[in-house]
């Protein structure tokens, strides 16, 4: 995986089967203190202390289907590259937090690549999730929240391919517009 | 920006179309969106449906991200499922998704150059 909005879309997917309906994504480019970080929180059913400790593990997974799981593996690994981490706490029936720093210039660092076909993809899932998704440039804060999309649309699905597009375009001008230079 | 008043604008468009339908009348496309399905291609995959529904604006079709259904090495995987008839296409591609969508969605005939069983038999 080249981007890292493939890895968050990979992770969110655990969320999702962890039965969690509101999915917080939180990214903060702190080019100052050169750190690029990522939370993915959920309010799903969380994990025991012994499965946590077995989740970095290529070898563990709790599906059916096949024996290996590398969604965490991958991602830790992508982390590690650049001399960054990844972290989990997690609390059961409360939720996961999955916690993952970057170094912000290092060659390794992939890019974020296209974090609104992440989004919108989690949004089109069956489950009908909620996302909150913050973007923090420095000083700069883009926030797309679905409960106030929800708000708006008044019954109408988010299954409805205008909205999806809409969305869509508004995520993707909302992070250009963080990053533009403050012209004078 | 894409303003909130846009975003009214097709909901009251949305609500002045009369819609009827059911849970599960129309077409169901799924995606694999494992680990596997998203390191092989299904997000771009998935999006190039959202795409081309969007822009023929096809009804009753709903496009879902779904698990891993074990056949991890010829991702991406998409069934589509049609009433009783469920079609199975792996290793599919954007280009192949512009068939599919053109061939047997609106065409009605099964893309044969990705169905499963070019694969596995």
């Amino acid at each position: 995986m080249n981007e890292l909005s493939l890895h968050i879309l990979d992770i969110c997917q655990n969320s999702i089967k962890a039965n969690a309906d509101l999915i917080e994504i939180i990214i903060t480019e702190d080019t100052i203190n050169n750190i690029y970080k990522i939370d993915i929180i959920d309010n799903g059913s969380g994990m025991d202390k012994k499965t946590l400790s077995e989740v970095a593990d290529p070898f563990f997974t709790t599906r059916a289907t096949r024996n290996v799981g590398l969604g965490i593996s991958l991602f830790k690994m992508a982390a590690e590259m650049t001399d960054g981490s990844l972290e989990i706490t997690s609390t059961i029936n409360e939720g996961t937090k999955v916690s993952t720093i970057f170094q912000y210039n290092h060659i390794d660092r992939a890019p974020l690549g296209d974090i609104e076909d992440t989004l919108t993809i989690l949004i089109l899932n069956e489950n009908m999730i909620d996302i909150y998704y913050k973007h923090i440039y420095n000083n700069k804060i883009y926030i797309f929240d679905t409960k106030e999309i929800r708000k708006i649309l008044d019954g109408i699905p988010f299954t409805n391919y205008d909205v999806i597009m809409w969305i869509k375009n508004n995520i993707k001008e909302g992070i250009i517009n963080i990053h533009k230079e403050e012209s004078i | 920006m894409k303003s909130l008043d846009d975003l009214k604008r097709i909901r009251d468009a949305a609500q002045n179309k009369v819609q009827m339908r059911g849970k599960n009348d129309g077409t169901r496309i799924l995606v694999g969106m494992a680990t596997c399905g998203i390191s092989a291609g299904a997000r771009p995959v998935m999006n190039k449906f959202v795409e081309k529904i969007a822009e023929y604006n096809l009804d009753k079709i709903t496009v879902t991200p779904v698990g891993c259904i074990g056949e991890c090495a010829i991702e991406p995987i998409v069934e589509v499922l049609q009433g009783e008839d469920r079609t199975t296409y792996c290793r599919v591609t954007v280009e192949g998704v512009e068939r599919i969508v053109n061939e047997h969605i609106i065409g009605g005939k099964v893309v044969l150059d990705y169905v499963i069983g070019k694969y596995r038999l």
